[in-house]
This record gives C-alpha cells, structure tokens and sequence, in this order.
C-alpha cells in the first residue's frame, strides 16, 4: 500500500514532537511536563512508523509510554505540587543550557546542509513485513554478546535498586 | 467511484493492507456499531446472571424481563448534571476519560474476527494491541490525579501499581504463545493478529492445545492477567466499592462517567479477542480437523443460525409465561416483537451467501463472548484480593510461573 500525505504527517508529528517537548520544559506543575512528555514520546513512536521500523515503535509505546511514564507519574503523584511550584528553581544554569542547546543545533544545521555528502543518496527499500525478525537477528545473532552484556547490567542495577531500598536482608 | 467501492470485494486481504480507505471506514464504523451494542447487552447480562446468581430477578419494570434498562440508564447520564470539582485541574480532568476511550477502541482496528474481517492487519499486531491498552492506565491515573480528592488518588495508585505489575506476567504468556507460531513449515514467527490464527491452522491445533500442558499454563497466566489488567473483580481494587467510594472515577459523573464505563467494557472484549485469537483458534470453528469433510461443515454452518432460533424460543418461552393481567400486554408484545427480530436474525443466517461469510465473525463472536461470561462468573463467585495478596499473586506466582513455560515452550520447540 502507497504511504498517503507523508510529508504531512512527517511535518505535524515532528511538531508536535517539538511542542511538547517545549511545554515538558516549560510548565512549572511536573503532573503537566509529564503528560507532555508521554506526548512526545507516542509522537516519536509514529515517526518511527514512518520510518518503516513498527518494532521499534511498538516497544517505544509499550515500554516508555506505557511503562515507564506511568512510573513516572506514579512518583509524581505522591509529591506535594503546591509547595513544589512555588520553591525556586535552584540550579541557575541558563547560560550553560543555551550555550549547548546552540551548539547542538549548530551540528543538526551543519549535518543537514552537509547531509549530501554525509550519506549515501539511498531510498529505504526495507519492506514493512520483515522489520521484527531483522531486528531479532541482529540482537540475537551478530550483536548477542553485547545483547546479553545489557541484559547483565540491568540485572545489576534491579539487585543494586533492591538493596538500597530494603532495610534488611 | 463504483469500481473502487467493488473493487475491495474481490480482494482477499483486510481493507487496510488493500488500501482501500472506504471498506476500512466502513468497517469501523461497522466494528463501532457492533462494540456499542456489545457493551450495552453486557450492562444487561452482567446485572442479570449477577442476579440470578444470587438467587435475585435484577432488573424487570423497564421493558420485558428489564430488557430496555441499559437504555433507561444511559438517558439518565446523559442527562445527568456534569460536575466538575473546584479544586479539579480541568485540562488533565477532561483529556483522562477521552484518553481512556480512544485507547479502548483504537486496538479493535488489528482484531481479525475472519481472515478479511478485520480493519487491517499490522506485522505487529500483538505488540499494538498490548501497547495502546497499557496506555489506558495513563488515563485512569490522570483521572485520579485531576479529581484532587484522596478515594480518586487512592484508586489510581492501586491502578497504576497492579497495571505496571501484571503487564509483565501477560507479556511473558503473550511471548510464550508467539513462540508457538514460530514451529510451522516455514520456520518464522509472527507477531500479526491474522498470522497467528493462520499457524494455528497450519499446525491443526489451538495453542491452547500445544505442548500440553504448557499451552493451558500460559492461556491460564494471561486468563488471570488480563481480569487485573481490566480492573474487574476479583481484583478491582482500583474501584473497590466498600473502601474507596468508586475508586479512580468518584468524582465523574454524568456522561464523562459513562466514557469510563464503556472504555471498561471494550477493554474487555479487547483482551479477550486478544486470548481468543492467541489461544483459543481466533476465528476458527471447533473441531476443524477431527470433525472434517462436507457433512460436519455443513452441521457447524447452521450453528450459528440454530443459536439465533434458540434465543427466539427462549424469548417466547418468556412469552408464555407472562403474567395474563392487561397491565403486562405491552410487555407482552414487546418481548414477543423482540424474539420475532431474533428469529428473523436466525432465519437470514441460514441463507447460505450470509451462511457462509458470517461464520468467522460468528465463532469468533462466540468465544468472545464465553470470555466475557467468565468475567461475569469471577464477579460472581470469588472475594476481592486484598491489596499484598496481589502482588505477591502478581510477582512471585505469575511471574516466575510465565517465565518457566516461556524456557519449556523453547525447549519443547526445538527438540519436538
């Protein structure tokens, strides 16, 4: 089936994508930068689609949207938000911020204007069927060692979590 | 225009993938129609068999046997006043139950109730399917939040905790039963709705079925899962009535309530078309290769029409046994008016075009349908889990259980 109004829906989801991630920054309630957030991540999560690559956006919904965004917000929810909003922010770091937030869009200007000979001039010709097992071949076939490397650390960071939070063991 | 209106007849894939954009309206609007109707005919049957459970009549003054009380009650919400607490946050207050409904109705756009009959078929159908229902805990928890009240708060903490919980355990059934698509002759699994109900034809067995007993474990894991995904008891502690009011949605009322009340129910057929067509054979009849050949396909093929008939005389059994005083003769005749549309429903079934093309929809329909039965049969019989005896349920029987069938069902798929 022949993709319909890609352009536009390339343009729309990427700003919203930008919107929401100017709002999660923006809002001082933390309730609201997150709902901001989990809209910017379904929205990257369709891009990906775009992208021809619907693994990758279903794990990105399953897992940030609706995974880790709930813990997110579970926290959130325990916090008091009045005296949250009024207490001044504390790390006074603009200059820095802007400074670097400048430098990384100077790269994203120079890689776009240099994007021609950066990359190769070469459609995506990948068909929409096989994107999972081509991604569970290179996980668990080339990159396994690494895969597994991963899976190891996590394992060390669940334990490391569990004995921080347990008073005895 | 009339070409690309029959154009999509003759194809043999969903609309979606033939990219026809007006059978795939149509069926929405279709699937829509069928889930409304759905959810309102389980308001009525819960409250009935509830009842008769518990040796009661349930709902009988409004229409015959309580037939138009669904109706009744949905006028009254709507009608209802909309109230909005002071102190609510207003924008989190009014997206919550709209982000619940969308969630609930958007995942029946891959559930393939035939082998065409489904609005499209994704590659990975299973993954959006478990993806857009978890995002209905986001609702439920903004509902909590925005009502700024401590039963709303309460409920959407039990929520979002026993969600994030046995999400794990339903995944794990979820990978166990895709592993099984993976031994048929080509040698490649899927994770597509239409996909797994084709292995299951292709290996001549339900999953359900397959390396007994590990496929009935991971049926049972998700079983249970999903009636904690779904908030419903034995494990509605996010809406327990006798310690939290109502739970999550206290302070909704009017038809922002009733957005929650049918996001429930389509999330529950959701999860059950999930398990039917995962485990259960999705849109096949039983017995497909034991009771083969022409004679047994014709027998299976009037089932469904037999089924409308039995409804009609069970309707007029009703009939009959009507009180014989003139206050019941409007009752009287609606429910006969009612069990004639269902004979008449029956009748048209047994013409052997409609015959032939309602079968997938109708088996698949029917053990939907003994899913939903179940939930009623839960509610029924067993007591609210109090809130540590379903984590430690959650985590350290499910979990662990999930985790050992997805190790056999590996071992049995390569050695078997």
């Amino acid at each position: 089936m022949q993709p319909i109004a890609t352009t536009f829906f390339f343009y729309f989801l990427s700003a919203l994508t930008v919107l929401s991630g100017v709002l999660v920054i923006t809002r001082k309630n933390p309730v609201h930068s997150a709902l901001a957030l989990i809209v910017a991540l379904l929205a990257q999560a369709a891009l990906y689609l775009m992208l021809y690559a619907p693994f990758v956006a279903g794990v990105q919904i399953i897992l940030y949207a609706g995974g880790i965004m709930v813990l997110f917000l579970f926290v959130i929810m325990l916090v008091n938000i009045e005296q949250s909003q009024r207490e001044e922010q504390f790390n006074k770091q603009w200059i820095i911020g802007l400074a670097s937030a400048i430098a990384l869009g100077a790269l994203f200007v120079f890689v776009f204007a240099k994007s021609k000979s950066l990359f190769p001039d070469r459609g995506i010709s990948m068909p929409e069927g096989s994107n999972t097992q081509q991604v569970a071949v290179l996980l668990y076939g080339n990159y396994m060692f690494a895969f597994e490397i991963a899976s190891l650390l996590l394992l060390v960071a669940i334990i490391g979590a569990v004995v921080m939070a347990k008073k005895r063991i | 225009m009339l070409d690309y209106v029959t154009s999509y007849l003759h194809s043999d894939t969903t609309p979606g993938q033939a990219g026809n954009l007006l059978w795939a309206l149509i069926y929405i609007m279709l699937i829509f129609l069928g889930l409304s109707v759905a959810v309102i005919a389980m308001n009525w049957l819960e409250r009935k068999i509830l009842a008769h459970m518990q040796v009661r009549l349930g709902p009988m003054r409004v229409g015959p046997h309580g037939l138009l009380q669904p109706i009744a009650d949905a006028l009254k919400l709507l009608i209802k006043e909309d109230i909005m607490p002071a102190e609510a946050d207003p924008w989190v207050f009014w997206m919550a139950p709209i982000l619940v409904v969308i969630t609930a109705f958007t995942v029946f756009i891959v559930v393939p109730f035939g082998p065409t009959h489904a609005v499209t078929d994704m590659n990975i159908g299973v993954l959006f399917m478990l993806g857009v229902s978890s995002l209905s805990v986001l609702g439920i928890v903004m509902a909590g939040w925005a009502s700024n009240s401590h039963y709303p708060l309460m409920g959407a903490l039990r929520s979002s905790a026993q969600m994030v919980s046995y999400e794990i355990a339903m995944g794990l059934a979820v990978v166990s039963a895709v592993l099984m698509t993976s031994l048929n002759q080509t040698g490649t699994g899927t994770l597509s709705m239409i996909g797994i109900v084709q292995a299951q034809q292709a290996q001549h067995v339900w999953f359900v079925f397959k390396f007994f007993p590990l496929g009935l474990i991971a049926f049972g894991i998700f079983a249970i899962a999903m009636v904690a995904e779904t908030n419903r008891a034995p494990f509605d502690l996010p809406e327990a009535e006798s310690e939290l009011t109502a739970g999550f949605h206290t302070e909704y009322s009017g038809f922002r309530w009733s957005l929650f009340f049918l996001a429930e129910y389509s999330a529950m057929i959701a999860v059950s078309s999930i398990a039917v067509t995962l485990w259960l054979g999705g849109w096949m009849r039983p017995f497909p290769t034991w009771l083969s050949g022409e004679t047994w396909d014709l027998v299976f093929s009037l089932i469904p029409g037999l089924s409308f008939l039995l409804l009609a005389a069970i309707a007029f059994l009703g009939v009959i046994r009507m009180p014989k005083h003139p206050y019941f003769r409007v009752q009287t005749i609606g429910l006969a008016g009612f069990g004639a549309v269902l004979g008449l429903i029956g009748l048209i079934l047994f013409v052997p075009p409609v015959r032939d093309r309602i079968q997938d929809i109708f088996w698949f329909s029917a053990k939907v349908a003994f899913s939903m039965y179940m939930y009623i049969w839960y509610r029924g019989t067993f007591p609210r889990y109090r809130f540590d005896q379903l984590m430690r349920v959650g985590w350290k029987v499910l979990l662990p259980l999930g985790i050992g069938v997805l190790i056999l069902t590996a071992v049995a798929g390569v050695w078997l």
